[in-house]
């Protein structure tokens, strides 16, 4: 098979994906209306998570603050949301050019650094971020949360109601927009060659690939669309607080990445599911409980399901195709 | 002159805690390249252990602190046979998700047997309030814990230097090939290393009680001092930890009088752009 076609055949839309979009379009909408704030805000999460997938998964740059970015985006879209100008999608637009630059400026520190230092430089930057947020509270309402979100109907049509019909609408909209995007990215030879990068940066520099430029891409694309799930919150729970930027949050969506699986974009949104539902069902009585779980789960998923939920799922389908 | 001298002590103890806290972290890591993200666990254990010790036992505060460090310890070692061995060739992002699992687990359990609220110690009497000496006045429980601290890196120093398992220790740090093609066996080297540091951490634990109170959460909070401390003194440099944490205590507290709104950002400001620059910190060992 030559490369093209070999691309093309492994980029192809296959009918579980047709059917799982739909699913994800019809079922809360028909069945659990009660919980469509929630499976917004499961949208949300899926696009952050698929964010870190992206510069986690497929090239393999390990990021404990990657939440920055999500408050950054949260902030932008909240701070202009709340000086007058609510229109949703400029605030996306807005909050996705505000991340990819700060992405692209932190990009140049990040390709330099490695193991421990990557890990600190990630971190010391979210922190960073949430002792500015709390600091500069005229703008940010500091550790309160920014307050006075107004954000207009969607496309001057929808309203965006208690009830969250426009915002899960809005929020798997945009979510399947850029889910199309991050998929024709990771199945392009640039997607291909990240994955090399990740698996063996000595071989892809011999091979003439600019490893450091290529990540520099990647990380600034990874922002931006971190950005926009961050823009997506704010504007749908009209508010931000500075935990959007936090720690938490960063552990959170690794965990729900690990958990669905790395590198193939849908075991960032299983994740994001399995993990936000069974955080809404779960935590309501004992918040520590919760915690253990997930613990366990992290030291469980490490040991015996090093490539998640899906890439279990994928050995057992060749094991039951071999036998 | 007199507050001077007080503030910059109070940070200079602090940062002999953060040194005990995070020096086993460097060694270990800079052995087996296992970044350790739940060392601020073991820490924990520790202080609980005091705290049980001392408010349910009615032990004395200082005959708790041995047990503080025997029980991490092995209970650190039995971690390291169980989980943390299998996962050393595995990748640094599996490392940090374990690990980081462990922490979240330690939180539940703690939170499980002694509530999620803070908890302190009632100190022996000779530990409270204050020596002076001249017009200075300085808080006896810090005094205690600087000599404590300097004591420790006295015998480890000694201990690294001056025995054998300290040479076999060096041997490894330095280059782990050749010392186990010499013969010497480095996983044991790694799991007795690993068990004292820990240990360490949880001295370091049992001693943090009376200064920033143990509660559930401490795994986590004090994991960040602990990392700045290792990624900027240099993994594997006893000297290293020393500096870095005593800069880093002083600088915080320090800080906090001068900047009040802007102490926390300026020492991660500084951080991201020291390893920026450095990545490997300052006095690293390979």
């Amino acid at each position: 098979m030559d490369p093209k076609s070999w691309i093309r055949a492994k980029a192809r839309i296959s009918p579980y994906e047709a059917i799982f979009w739909i699913a994800a379009a019809v079922i809360p909408f028909v069945f659990f209306e009660n919980y469509l704030s929630l499976a917004a805000s499961v949208a949300v999460t899926a696009l952050f998570c698929i964010s870190l997938d992206m510069i986690l998964g497929y090239a393999g740059i390990i990021s404990l603050g990657h939440a920055a970015f999500f408050g950054i985006g949260a902030y932008t879209a909240g701070i202009l949301s709340a000086r007058g100008w609510g229109e949703p999608i400029s605030g996306l637009l807005l909050a996705a050019a505000v991340t990819a630059a700060v992405g692209y400026i932190v990009s140049f520190m990040i390709v330099r650094v490695q193991h421990l230092a990557l890990l600190m430089i990630t971190l010391g930057l979210s922190f960073l971020l949430a002792e500015l947020a709390i600091s500069f509270d005229q703008f940010t309402g500091g550790s309160d949360g920014l307050q006075g979100i107004d954000t207009w109907k969607l496309l001057g049509i929808w309203k965006f109601s208690l009830w969250g019909h426009t915002a899960y609408a809005y929020a798997l909209a945009t979510l399947f927009v850029l889910f199309l995007l991050a998929r024709r990215i990771v199945h392009s030879p640039f997607g291909l060659t990240l994955e090399a990068i990740r698996e063996n940066p000595v071989r892809t520099t011999a091979l003439g690939a600019p490893n450091h430029a290529h990540l520099r891409k990647i990380f600034t694309i990874a922002a931006a669309f971190a950005g926009v799930a961050g823009a997506l919150l704010a504007q749908i729970s009209e508010t931000v607080s500075p935990e959007a930027l936090g720690f938490q949050r960063s552990a959170e969506i690794a965990v729900m990445l690990i958990l669905g699986g790395t590198g193939r974009l849908y075991g960032a949104i299983l994740g994001a599911i399995i993990f936000m539902i069974a955080r809404d069902q779960i935590s309501g009585f004992y918040l520590q409980y919760w915690y253990f779980w997930i613990g366990l789960i992290l030291i469980l998923v490490v040991l015996f399901l090093p490539r998640g939920i899906l890439g279990g799922l994928e050995r057992l389908a060749r094991l039951g195709r071999r036998a | 002159m007199s507050t001077l001298i007080a503030v910059l002590f109070d940070g200079f103890s602090y940062g002999m805690l953060l040194f005990l806290l995070s020096v086993g972290l460097s060694v270990t890591l800079g052995l087996m390249n296992f970044t350790n993200l739940a060392h601020g666990a073991f820490a924990m254990l520790g202080g609980y252990v005091t705290y049980a010790l001392v408010e349910s036992a009615g032990w004395p505060f200082l005959a708790t602190l041995p047990l503080a460090f025997l029980a991490t310890a092995l209970i650190a070692a039995v971690f390291e046979a169980v989980l943390f061995r299998r996962i050393y060739k595995s990748g640094e992002l599996n490392q940090v998700l374990l690990t980081i699992g462990v922490v979240f687990a330690s939180y539940a359990v703690a939170a499980f047997f002694f509530g999620t609220v803070h908890h302190s110690v009632d100190l022996p009497d000779y530990l409270k309030g204050f020596v002076e000496i001249g017009d200075l006045k300085l808080p006896a429980y810090r005094i205690f814990l600087v000599i404590v601290a300097l004591a420790v890196t006295a015998g480890l120093i000694l201990f690294l230097e001056f025995t054998r398992f300290g040479a076999m220790v060096r041997a490894a740090v330095d280059n782990d090939k050749v010392a186990g093609g010499l013969g010497l066996n480095i996983n044991a080297i790694f799991a007795l290393t690993f068990a004292l540091g820990s240990g360490l951490a949880g001295l370091g634990g049992a001693l943090a009680i009376d200064i920033l109170f143990i509660d559930p959460n401490f795994g986590f909070h004090i994991l960040v001092p602990v990392l700045i401390v290792v990624s900027i003194g240099g993994l594997g440099s006893i000297w290293g930890s020393f500096l870095a944490a005593a800069a880093l205590g002083i600088f915080d507290v320090a800080g906090k009088f001068l900047f009040p709104d802007f102490g926390p950002f300026l020492i991660y400001l500084f951080m991201v752009v020291i390893l920026f620059f450095r990545p490997n910190g300052f006095f690293a060992r390979r």
